[in-house]
């Protein structure tokens, strides 16, 4: 537990750090509270709309991690697709790094035409934004497997599942979630761009619409927001260090783990 | 007993293969690469009833490892026939697979032939006690030394239940005590369900205290310089004056094949 504290240490003494420092320049340099609130600003706007914020800060928080899941599920799958048909990989590989170039306002019309104002076509724009990194970790997951390995499969009459299910799946594992623990880092700025892109029916519109609608006027909301999406993707990438420890427990420890 | 010597070291092609035999008969392999061309055995010619260890030593790079792979079929010779009942490899680096625990890893062959877990965890569980393995069932290959991790695959193979056992230096990462209990407990397990077994070895002694015969390769393209029969009775020890005997032969082999 005390070595736990221990490693948060330094991120949080840094954090504050850069808090005071943020805190000072604002002070000194009178800078207008509408173009860059004081920390305790935004500490009072978070306090103040906590209510407001939670509810949106929920809505976005499912379009992240169903998203990513999308992100994880369809990215796995194509990596074994293209891991298993040399054709598929010739394919696929140059149109998915394309599709990464997409402006997603582009297709934004397109989604909402096809699947309406609801909860999915974020999910997609999200799951478009953060799949590729875990297909290209996964390839190369799949093809780190020991070439021999098959071989000695082959001996043990492990027909083309089987030698996938024992040594290529286990194999690529480790390797999706470090793709995945990639794609957070844009998966939070990925349901951003849905909301803006993507217009909601629902009661709460999520954090990224609320921030889009009250950066004029309401700056230091805007700064309570962002903080709480700062947070989340903190949360979430221990959270998948942590996943992938216990999931795949053989590899190595994922680099940035805390504990 | 002099039927069977005849029998052993001229069967016919035919019986060789069908009780359980092998039969190599003038096979070549060599490896095409990018411009290059590697020879790494050429005509050889040898074979093993039901139930003899043969054994095969040769200098480093002279085709031993190919030699086991074309008797599992990874690889198709490029000339001469091979019959060969089905065979399990034991590969010269372990592949143990480093997501299963080192009872599961030895329980492969059973899983795949479709054995439930536990009852497949419990056959390897109980060879895992003889070969000095026990309480080692739930440890992951990362964290076994070289030798252990050498006999979790030694119980892969032989649970694998195939007629013929390809062992590719099998005791190569063990220290001299356990190697000889190894080797022990190899021939009471041999004794008790007959296995063909072709055993690749640099340790000539360990050959000629295993196996019924020696075949002796030439450095590549590995060639059959000389082949040994082993009439020693068993158990037989490394200090046994007819196996130092025969180790002298066999050493005199190896090094007129290097010299030629
Ligand atoms: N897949 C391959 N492609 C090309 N060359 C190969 C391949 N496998 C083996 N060789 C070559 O064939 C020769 C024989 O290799 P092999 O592995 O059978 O030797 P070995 O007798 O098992 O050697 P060692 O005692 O060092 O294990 C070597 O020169 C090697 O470079
Ligand atoms: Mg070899």
């Amino acid at each position: 537990m005390s070595s736990r504290i221990e490693r948060a240490a330094p991120a949080v003494l840094l954090a504050l750090v850069l808090l005071g420092a943020w805190e000072l320049y604002v002070d000194l340099a009178g800078v207008q509270a509408d173009l860059l609130p004081a920390p305790h600003g935004v500490a009072r706007a978070l306090w103040e709309n906590a209510g407001l914020l939670a509810r949106n800060f929920a809505v976005t928080a499912e379009e992240v991690v169903l998203g990513l899941g999308l992100a994880l599920a369809g990215g796995f799958v194509l990596a074994v697709a293209i891991h298993m048909s040399p054709l598929l990989r010739r394919a696929v590989y140059p149109l998915a790094v394309g599709s990464q170039a997409v402006p997603i306002p582009v297709i934004g019309v397109l989604l909402v035409f096809w699947w309406g104002f609801g909860l999915f076509p974020k999910l997609v724009v999200i799951a478009l934004i953060c799949f590729f990194p875990v297909v290209v970790t996964t390839v190369d997951g799949l093809r780190a497997v020991d070439p021999d390995q098959p071989k000695l499969l082959r001996t043990l009459d492990a027909t083309r599942w089987q030698a996938f299910r024992f040594a290529e799946l286990p194999a690529a594992l480790p390797a999706a979630l470090s793709g995945a623990r990639i794609a957070l880092a844009v998966g939070v700025i990925g349901a951003f761009i849905a909301e803006t892109t993507t217009p909601t029916s629902g009661a709460y519109p999520g954090l990224g619409r609320e921030i889009i609608t009250d950066v004029n006027f309401q700056t230091s909301r805007a700064y309570a927001g962002t903080v709480v999406l700062f947070a989340f993707a903190i949360v979430c990438f221990y959270a998948l260090a942590l996943a992938q420890r216990r999931l795949a427990p053989w590899s190595a420890q994922p680099q940035g783990d805390p504990h | 007993m002099a039927t069977e010597l005849q029998s052993r070291t001229q069967p016919s092609p035919s019986r060789a293969a069908s009780c359980g035999g092998i039969l190599i008969e003038n096979v070549s392999r060599t490896y095409a690469r990018a411009g290059s061309r590697v020879e790494a055995l050429d005509g050889v010619s040898l074979r093993a009833s039901h139930g003899e260890v043969l054994a095969v030593v040769g200098p480093s790079g002279c085709g031993k490892t190919t030699l086991l792979e074309l008797l599992c079929r990874l690889q198709p010779p490029d000339r001469g026939t091979i019959r060969c009942p089905p065979a399990a490899l034991m590969p010269q680096r372990d592949l143990l697979l480093p997501w299963l625990s080192a009872v599961d890893n030895a329980a492969l062959a059973l899983r795949i032939a479709g054995v439930a877990r536990a009852p497949a965890r419990d056959r390897a569980t109980a060879l895992f006690a003889e070969v000095g393995l026990a309480g080692f069932e739930h440890v992951r290959p990362g964290e076994l030394s070289g030798g252990m991790r050498q006999r979790v695959a030694f119980v892969r193979t032989l649970l694998s239940g195939k007629p013929v056992l390809c062992l590719d230096e099998p005791f190569g990462a063990l220290d001299a005590i356990t190697r000889s209990e190894m080797q022990e407990w190899l021939e009471r397990t041999l004794a008790r369900e007959a296995r063909t077994v072709v055993l690749v070895t640099h340790d000539v002694e360990e050959a000629i205290v295993l196996a019924d015969r020696v075949a002796v390769l030439s450095p590549r393209p590995g060639r059959v310089t000389a082949q040994l029969d082993v009439h020693i009775d068993r158990p037989r020890t490394r200090t046994d004056s007819a196996v130092i005997a025969l180790r002298e032969e066999a050493l005199g082999a190896l090094e007129a094949g290097r010299s030629r």
